[in-house]
C-alpha cells in the first residue's frame, strides 16, 4: 500500500508537470481558437533561455549573489518570450487570421521545428542545469502510517505550490479582469470581437506573451528536475492527450486531465508494465486520449463541439 | 396543356423543433402532391429552411412525422433521403468549392455508380464506360443549365448567380423524384431570376419532378406555384392557392404588421 | 510558351478525360518516363542513386499516400510514420515467417496489413476531425512505436531489436545494385503513381473531395461519410505501407523502430503541405524539395560560410535545417498554401501568356 501511494504520489507530481505545458495549450486556444503545437519547443527555448542566461549573467555583470542572478536570469528569459511572442504573432498569426484551424495547427508546427533549431543556435545544444534553489531533498509523509514514512520529493511539492498559484492567477486573470473578458471573447469569435473594437493583434500579442511566460515557468521547473535537453520538446509532446481529457477550453481541466495521465501512466507502467514487456508510458496518454475522443471529444470540461450547418 | 397533379407524395404531420430554449418549428403539417409546384413563404426567421432541414435529415425534430411515398419516418436520416430521390440545395451554397463545376455535378451521380474502388484504379473496362456515361448525363444538365463554358472552373471563381446554377445542377444530377429548393432567386437580379424560373418550370414539366421552394420574391411565388404555405414565428398560418393566400389576414399582417 | 496548347478538340467524353489531354503533354510524359528509366541510370553515379534519388522515389511513394488522406480527403493524420512501419515488419515477417515468398508479395501483404490498421485509426475520423483527428493518429504513432519496440514477436525475437533483411530478388533478378534499386522503387512508383491519379479523377475521388470541401453536404447529395474517409485511410496507408516496406527493405536494409518514427510523420506532412495538398504531382514535387534541402543546406552554407569567414559546425547545420524548414512551412502556408504544385502550374500560365503579363 505503501508503495502504491508513493506511486500515486510520484504519477501526480509527474502530471503536474504536463499540466504545466498544456496550460499553456489552453490559453492559446482559450484566446485565439489556435492550437499552438509549438507549446512544447516554447517550453523548451524558455528553458534553455533560462539555463543560460543564469550561467551567463555573472559572466557579464560580475555579479555574485544567487538570488539576484536567478531574478535577473528569469527577467531576462521572460522579455525573450514577449519577444518570441511578438514575432510569431506578427510573421505567422496575422497573416493567417482568417484561414481554417488545419492551415493553423501546420504553421505552429513550423513555429515549433523554427523555435527548435533557433535555440539550439543560440543557446547551444548541450545538456543544462537550471538552479533556482530547490531543495533536492526528500520529504518523509505519514510515517506513523507506514513503516519507513512515503517519500516525496520537496522539491516536486513546491512546484505543485507554484502551479497552484499560477492557475489560481490565471483564472482569475480570465474570469475577472477587462482583458480576461476580451480574451474570451476573441476565442469565441474573432470577426464578432473586432467588430466591438477589440484590438485583435494586441490581444494576441498578450495572449503569447502569457503563454510564453507559462511555458518559462514549465520549463524552469521540467529543467529543474531532469535537466534541459533537447528531449524536453518531446516529452512536452506528451501534454497533448491532456488537453483532450481536460477539455481545450478548461484550465482546470488542464490541471486535471494532467494529474489523470501521470498517475495514469505511473500506475500502468508499474503494474502493467511487467506483463507486456514495459514502456507503456509511451503510448498510455495517447491512447487514452483516443478513447475519450471517441465517445467524449469535448473532454471532460470542455465545451460540446457543435458542427454548424 | 394542363399539368396532370398526383396524389400526396410528402407528408408532413405536427413537426416541433427546437434548439435548446428557442422553438423553430410548432406543429407544422402540410402535404405536398405530386408534380406540384409548392411554395413555402413567411417571414425572415420564420422556420422555412429549418423545415426543409427537416425534411433532409440535417435536423432531427423533435415531435411529428414525414411521410414520403407511403413510408413514415419520426427522422430522417440524409443519405436514405437521398437514396429516395430527394434533392436539395442551400441558401448559403454548400457547394464543393476546391473543384470544377463538372466535378460537383458529377458528384450528384455519385449514388448510381456502382463500380467499385480496384475498377476504378484501373479505369478499365466497366469503370471507363461508366464514367462516360455519367459524363454524358451531367452535360446534358449542363446544357439545360447553360454553363458549358465554365465546366472546368473551379467553382469558387464564379459569379455568385452560376454557382447558384452548379447548385441546382447538382440537384437535379441525383435525377430527383422532389427537389427542394432554399432561396434559389436570392441575390439575383432580374434577369438572373427569370432564367432561374424557367429552369425550375423546365425541370417540372419535363421531368415531372415535384417542387417545393422556400421563396421571398412574391411575384415569383405567384406566378409559378401552385399551392403556398405561409409560417410566421414557427407556426403555419397559411396553406392553399396562391391567390387565396395573398388575400389572408393574417397572412397580410405578418408581413406587413398590423396598427394595434 | 513551348507549344500551342488549344486547337486540339475532343470528339468523345474518352478523350476529353484522358489525364493528359494535350498531345505534346502526353509526348512529353513518355520523354520524362524514358529519362527515368533510361537516362538516369546512364547518367547517375553511385551516391546519387544511394543518397538522393532511391529515398526521394520511396518518399514520393509515401507522400503520395499521405496526399491522398490529408489532400484530397482533408483529414489530418500524423500517425504516416506508424503506418510506414506496420508495411515493413508486416513484410518482414512475411518474408522470415513464409518458405519461399516472393519480395513483391511480401512488400503488398505489408500495404494490406497497414491498411488494416489504417482503417482501425481512422475510425476516430468518424467522430472528430482537425486537431482532435491529429492526436489519434498520433495514438497510432506512439502505439506501433512501442509494439515494434517491446513485443518480440514482430522483429522475430532479434536480440538487438532491430531486424535486417539481405540479397533481395524479384522475379529472379537480383536488386542488390543502386540501379536495380532505383529500377525497382521506380517501378513501384509509377505503378501506384497511376493507379492513384485514376483513383483521384473517379467518383472515388470525388468523395473524397467533396469530405474534404463540405462534409454535410457531401451527406445529403448520398455519399456515405463513413465509406469515403475509411476508404481514404485504407487506401493510403496501403501506399504507406509498401513505402514503408520499400524503405526498409532496399533503402536501408536493417532498421528499427526509430526510422518511423513521429518525426517521419512530419517529415510526409512537410512534404504534403510543401508540395502540394490535393495534387498527385505535389507528392512529387515535395519530396524532392525536401530530400534535395539537407543536401543542399550542407553545401552552401559552408560555402557562404566560407565566403564570410565564419567556420559552421554540423551541429550548426542540423538547426540550419530547422530553422529553414520552419520558415519555409509557415512562409508557404502563408503565401501559396496549395505549395509547389500551384507555383508549377501558375509558372505555366505566365509562360502561356509569356511576354504579355496576364
Amino acid at each position: 500500500m505503501g508503495f502504491f501511494l508513493e506511486t500515486l504520489f510520484g504519477g501526480l507530481m509527474a502530471g503536474m508537470l504536463y499540466s504545466l505545458v498544456a496550460l499553456g495549450f489552453v490559453l492559446i486556444y482559450k484566446a485565439s481558437g489556435v492550437f499552438n503545437f509549438a507549446q512544447g519547443a516554447m517550453v523548451l527555448f524558455a528553458a534553455l533561455a533560462m539555463a543560460r542566461f543564469a550561467e551567463w549573467i555573472p559572466l557579464w555583470t560580475g555579479l555574485n549573489s544567487f538570488v539576484l542572478n536567478v531574478l535577473l536570469a528569469f527577467a531576462a528569459a521572460a522579455l525573450v518570450m514577449f519577444a518570441v511572442a511578438w514575432v510569431i504573432e506578427r510573421l505567422v498569426l496575422s497573416k493567417l487570421v482568417n484561414q481554417e484551424g488545419t492551415t493553423l495547427l501546420m504553421a505552429t508546427l513550423g513555429v515549433a521545428y523554427f523555435l527548435d533549431g533557433v535555440g539550439q543556435s543560440i543557446f547551444g545544444n548541450d545538456i543544462y542545469k537550471i538552479d533556482i534553489g530547490m531543495p533536492k531533498d526528500p520529504v518523509l509523509l505519514l510515517e506513523s502510517v507506514f513503516p519507513g514514512g512515503i517519500m516525496i520529493s520537496k522539491e516536486d511539492l513546491i512546484a505543485a505550490v507554484i502551479a497552484a498559484v499560477l492557475v489560481a492567477m490565471l483564472t482569475l486573470f480570465f474570469q475577472k479582469t477587462a482583458t480576461g473578458r476580451a480574451l474570451r471573447a476573441v476565442a469565441d469569435d474573432h470577426q464578432a470581437a473586432q467588430s466591438i473594437g477589440i484590438p485583435l493583434d494586441r490581444i494576441w500579442v498578450i495572449v503569447w506573451c502569457v503563454a510564453g511566460v507559462v511555458a518559462l515557468v514549465a520549463g524552469i521547473i521540467w529543467g529543474s528536475k531532469l535537466g534541459v535537453q533537447f528531449t524536453l520538446s518531446t516529452v512536452a509532446m506528451r501534454a497533448l492527450p491532456v488537453v483532450i481529457l481536460g477539455g481545450l477550453t478548461s484550465v482546470p481541466g488542464a490541471i486535471i486531465g494532467g494529474l489523470i495521465i501521470g498517475v495514469g501512466e505511473k500506475l500502468s507502467e508499474v503494474f502493467l508494465g511487467p506483463y507486456v514487456g514495459g514502456g507503456i508510458e509511451i503510448w498510455f496518454a495517447y491512447v487514452l486520449a483516443l478513447v475519450f475522443l471517441l465517445f467524449r471529444p469535448q473532454g471532460l470540461f470542455g465545451e460540446k463541439i457543435i458542427d454548424r450547418v | 396543356m394542363s399539368k396532370k397533379i398526383g396524389d400526396v407524395i410528402l407528408d408532413v404531420k405536427n413537426i416541433s423543433l427546437s434548439f435548446g430554449g428557442v422553438k423553430a418549428l410548432s406543429d407544422i403539417s402540410f402535404n405536398v402532391r405530386e408534380h406540384e409546384i409548392r411554395a413555402i413563404i413567411g417571414p425572415n426567421g420564420a422556420g422555412k429552411s429549418s423545415m426543409l432541414n427537416c425534411i433532409n435529415g440535417v435536423y432531427t425534430p423533435q415531435q411529428g412525422s414525414i411521410t414520403f411515398r407511403g413510408r413514415t419516418f419520426d427522422h430522417m436520416d440524409s443519405h436514405e433521403v437521398a437514396t429516395m430521390g430527394i434533392a436539395r440545395t442551400f441558401q448559403n451554397l454548400a457547394l464543393f468549392k476546391g473543384m470544377s463545376v463538372l466535378d460537383n455535378i458529377m458528384t450528384g451521380r455519385n449514388l448510381r455508380m456502382k463500380s467499385n474502388i480496384f475498377l476504378q484504379a484501373l479505369r478499365i473496362g466497366p469503370a471507363e464506360r461508366e464514367e462516360e456515361m455519367h459524363r454524358a448525363r451531367v452535360e446534358r444538365i449542363i446544357d439545360f443549365l447553360e454553363i458549358q463554358a465554365y465546366r472546368k472552373t473551379p467553382v469558387g471563381q464564379l459569379p455568385y448567380g452560376l454557382q447558384k446554377r452548379v447548385d441546382l445542377g447538382r440537384a437535379l444530377a441525383l435525377e430527383p423524384q422532389m427537389l427542394l429548393l432554399d432561396e434559389p432567386m436570392a441575390g439575383m437580379n432580374v434577369e438572373e431570376k427569370q432564367d432561374m424560373c424557367r429552369f425550375v418550370l423546365d425541370v417540372n414539366d419535363e421531368f415531372g419532378t415535384t417542387v417545393v421552394l422556400i421563396e421571398h420574391d412574391m411575384g415569383v411565388v405567384m406566378d409559378i406555384s401552385d399551392r403556398v404555405v405561409v409560417l410566421d414565428y414557427g407556426k403555419k398560418i397559411g396553406d392553399g392557392a396562391p391567390d387565396e393566400v395573398r388575400n389572408n389576414e393574417e397572412v397580410i399582417s405578418a408581413y406587413l404588421g398590423t396598427s394595434h | 510558351m513551348l507549344y500551342r496548347e488549344n486547337g486540339q478538340f475532343k470528339s468523345s467524353y474518352r478523350q476529353d478525360q484522358q489525364i493528359f489531354p494535350i498531345l505534346q503533354d502526353r509526348i512529353g510524359i513518355w520523354l520524362l518516363l524514358a529519362f527515368a528509366f533510361v537516362g538516369v541510370p546512364l547518367l547517375a553515379n553511385e551516391y546519387l542513386f544511394r543518397a538522393i534519388l532511391v529515398p526521394f522515389l520511396i518518399l514520393a511513394l509515401a507522400a503520395l499516400g499521405v496526399n491522398i488522406l490529408v489532400g484530397y480527403c482533408g483529414q489530418i493524420s500524423l500517425g504516416s510514420g506508424a503506418f510506414m512501419a506496420v508495411g515493413a515488419y508486416a513484410a518482414y515477417n512475411c518474408m522470415v515467417r513464409v518458405e519461399g515468398m516472393p519480395l513483391v508479395l511480401a512488400l503488398l501483404l505489408g500495404g494490406v496489413f497497414s491498411t488494416l490498421v489504417g482503417m482501425f485509426f481512422g475510425i476516430p475520423s468518424l467522430r472528430v476531425k482537425g486537431l482532435y483527428l491529429a492526436v489519434a493518429t498520433l495514438a497510432a504513432q506512439f502505439f506501433c512505436d512501442w509494439a515494434f519496440l517491446r513485443v518480440k514477436w514482430f522483429t522475430n525475437d532479434s536480440a538487438s531489436g532491430s531486424v535486417s533483411v539481405s540479397d533481395l530478388v524479384a522475379f529472379g533478378l537480383p536488386i542488390n545494385s543502386p540501379v536495380a534499386k532505383y529500377w525497382f522503387c521506380l517501378s513501384f512508383l509509377v505503378v501506384f503513381a497511376l493507379l492513384a491519379k485514376n483513383l483521384v479523377r473517379s467518383a472515388i475521388g470525388r468523395e473524397w473531395m467533396a469530405i474534404r470541401d463540405m462534409d454535410v453536404a457531401a451527406a445529403v447529395i448520398g455519399i456515405r461519410p463513413v465509406y469515403a474517409k475509411l476508404s481514404a485511410f485504407a487506401v493510403s496507408s496501403f501506399i504507406i505501407g509498401v513505402a514503408g516496406g520499400l524503405w526498409g527493405f532496399v533503402y536501408l536494409g536493417s532498421w528499427e523502430p526509430a526510422a518511423f518514427s513521429v518525426d517521419r510523420s512530419f517529415q510526409l506532412l512537410f512534404m504534403v503541405i510543401l508540395g502540394g495538398m490535393g495534387a498527385i504531382s505535389g507528392s512529387f514535387f515535395g519530396a524532392a524539395f525536401i530530400v534535395m534541402l539537407p543536401i543542399a543546406i550542407n553545401i552552401f552554407l559552408p560555402m557562404l560560410g566560407g565566403l564570410l569567414g565564419i567556420g559552421i559546425s554540423t551541429a550548426a547545420l542540423t538547426h540550419a535545417e530547422f530553422i529553414i524548414f520552419g520558415a519555409l512551412i509557415v512562409w508557404f502556408l502563408i503565401v501559396e498554401p496549395h505549395g509547389l504544385a500551384r507555383l508549377w502550374s501558375v509558372g505555366k500560365q505566365k509562360l502561356r501568356i509569356w511576354p504579355f503579363p496576364h
